[in-house]
């Protein structure tokens, strides 16, 4: 994770938080460190606290927060406002059901495949979104994810409407393989500190700027001589790779696969976390997966109505947090660390 | 396949369109004019179907079903715009997405509270239950001749409301450029109030006329939302008779997928690839379509400003 790498204050918020920062110097540094410590630890702590259930629980925000964080580069850094990304989540997932319906069982093999075909079905799809603006941007790209989820459907021989059960577990290799139960967990948490570590890493670099140059006036960056399109072009390719490589992953976590991973309410749902968290804040996609996650679970546990709730947050959200709940930390505690 | 099939398909299109409409219509005034991304909208359609589909049941009037079901969805419609729309209007359209979902989800467990999960059955009126011979060995739905019917009158009130009326002029206005028309002294925020509750009665028509012959259950207004999005792209954000043009192309082309391809398929395929591609190409028919307009003309076939 990015604790060590020196914020960029590059807004009034960001300004103040470098301020408080100064407050609880070592606190901003030290908390990635801490979360990761603890999501680490958590398998091995878990069956002492009666918490077992939770273990898959969290491996799944992982998984999410993964592809939130590859649609949180392009929405938030690069004003992309994609709404078929889940449409890549199950290119990723289905590479995985045909390897496996073709006799291979690497994991590996299946999700670094996962990754490949998404990025390349980016490429096509964002070749021809990428020429259009605003709202056409946000429907061509549910256009495609549509078209996608209907291919879905109709290939039969990977179950169709059905879906695909994948009733043996891949093969991670040589040691990983039965050497402790979790290990599939700890694979997803060092995948995912990685993906994290890579966009904070990249929304910060030259490319980074960049790219948030476009997403505030792409009129002057295409006048200063950047290649706009191609750079959109990059940064859509990236997310959508990440985002097959979170549908390989969620592949291997639900062992199944249907067309329902990626309906356009999934896509929209993915926005609406990454939103929440606050769309081009570091730790915006992961506060907004796990704030959601954790919610749906807790209420789903009280009340078949757990939808109102939620509802009524997005709400609140909009009208008293509109950066979203990293930036509300951000003011209210002075915790420069959540940015 | 013969020309009698062929015929009833159109004629199913047609109905279908035309109720695409009816939703659409609402949709791109409201964008058009306050550019205001509205993914509710769909619930007003849920709305408008289960209201209809409950008073038709419990007093057996269906002219009296479809017109509570509007006069209960525009005060629904109303509340809506007081409190969260009218407060959207000069946000960016990823707050209007994430606000309007939220309305979603709310509006889709108030449903659940009141009606229950399992999806409604609303019955044709009695009068209309039979099909009618259209022409000698042509027998049709008479409800859905109805539709039609409906359908095309709302269309033609719609555009004689909008192009021949004082309040169509102003609604025109703001389409077109909603600045200037605020400089020119109108108020804009009270035609958009005015085209709110215009679009959520059309939508709460197309819902109480649909209720018979579509599965009235949650989650309905999710589903018909996307070809709504998807008509008023191709027509042209703002513009009713783009909507309308686009709304009758989309119809006629997914009901035209799902009805013939399949079997054309099966004559130039071998069967079982040909299984697979059918519903595949008809569900993708509409989409295609409109990256296909997008592609020729970025801003649809009737942009409303320029």
């Amino acid at each position: 994770m990015q604790g060590s790498t020196p914020q960029n204050p590059s807004s009034a918020p960001g300004a103040v938080a470098a301020i408080t920062h100064a407050r609880f110097p070592g606190l901003a540094r030290r908390l990635p460190w801490l979360v990761l410590a603890l999501l680490a630890a958590f398998p091995l702590l878990a069956p002492a606290l009666g918490l077992e259930y939770y273990v898959g629980f969290v491996r799944r925000v992982l998984i999410v927060a993964i592809a939130a964080t590859s649609l949180n580069f392009i929405l938030g850094y690069g004003g992309m406002a994609a709404l078929g990304h889940a449409g890549f989540i199950g290119v990723g997932a289905y590479t995985v059901v045909a390897l496996v319906e073709a006799g291979f069982s690497s994991a590996w093999l299946a999700w670094g495949s996962a990754a490949l075909v998404a990025g390349l079905a980016a490429a096509a799809i964002g070749a021809v979104s990428l020429r259009t603006r605003g709202v056409y941007f946000i429907m061509i790209t549910l256009a495609f994810a549509q078209m996608l989820y209907y291919l879905a459907v109709s290939l039969r021989t990977y179950g169709g409407d059905d879906g695909y059960g994948l009733y043996t577990p891949l093969e991670l290799g040589a040691w990983l393989d039965g050497a402790h139960a979790q290990v599939f967990y700890w694979v997803v948490l060092a995948i995912a500190a990685a993906v994290f570590a890579l966009f904070s890493r990249v929304a910060h670099s030259r490319y980074g700027h960049a790219l948030r140059g476009i997403r505030d006036n792409e009129t002057r960056m295409v006048a200063l001589g950047y290649p706009v399109y191609g750079l959109k072009l990059a940064g859509f390719v990236a997310a959508g790779a990440v985002a097959g490589l979170a549908g390989g992953l969620l592949a291997s976590h639900n062992a199944f696969v249907s067309p329902s991973i990626m309906h356009w309410t999934q896509s929209a749902l993915l926005l609406v976390m990454v939103m929440l968290g606050g769309a081009g804040r570091r730790w915006g996609a992961p506060l907004g997966v796990a704030l959601w996650l954790t919610l749906e679970e807790a209420l789903k546990l009280y009340t078949d109505y757990w939808h109102w709730p939620l509802g009524l947050l997005l709400l609140l959200v909009v009208f008293h947090a509109p950066q979203g709940v990293a930036a509300l930390l951000e003011r209210r505690g002075g915790r420069e660390s959540v940015r | 396949m013969d020309a009698i099939f062929v015929f009833e398909q159109l004629l199913n299109g047609l109905g279908y369109g035309l109720m695409l409409f009816l939703i659409a219509a609402g949709l791109t005034l409201v964008f058009g004019i306050m550019d205001t991304m509205n993914l509710a909208h769909g619930s007003l359609y849920m709305a408008g179907a289960y209201v209809a589909a409950r008073v038709h049941e419990a007093s057996g009037a269906f002219v009296l079903a479809v017109a509570v079901a509007v006069g209960v969805t525009v005060a629904i419609a109303a509340v809506v715009e007081f409190v969260v729309i009218r407060r959207l209007y000069r946000r960016d359209h990823l707050v209007q997405v994430l606000a309007t979902f939220g309305i979603i989800l709310i509006a889709d467990d108030a449903v659940k509270a009141i009606w229950g999960v399992a999806p409604l059955l609303a019955s044709t009126p009695a009068a209309l239950a039979g099909p009618v011979d259209l022409f000698q060995g042509l027998p049709y739905p008479s409800y859905r001749l109805l539709l039609i019917g409906a359908g095309l009158a709302v269309a033609l009130g719609l555009y004689l409301l909008v192009n021949k009326t004082r309040v169509g002029m102003l609604v025109r206005a703001g389409a077109s450029n909603r600045q200037m028309a605020e400089h020119m002294g109108v108020r804009v925020g009270g035609v958009f109030a005015f085209v709110f509750a215009l679009g959520a009665a059309l939508a709460a028509l197309a819902g109480a006329l649909m209720a018979p012959i579509s599965a009235v259950q949650i989650g309905m207004g999710e589903a018909i939302l996307i070809p709504a999005l998807v008509v008023i792209v191709i027509g042209g954000i703002g513009s009713v008779r783009g909507a309308f043009v686009a709304a009758l192309l989309v119809g006629m082309v997914d009901t035209a997928g799902r009805a013939f391809l399949p079997p054309a398929l099966r004559a130039v395929l071998p069967p079982s690839v040909a299984a697979d591609l059918g519903p595949a190409l008809a569900g993708i028919a509409m989409y295609v379509l409109m990256a296909a307009v997008l592609t020729l003309k970025p801003a649809g076939l009737f942009p409303a400003r320029g």
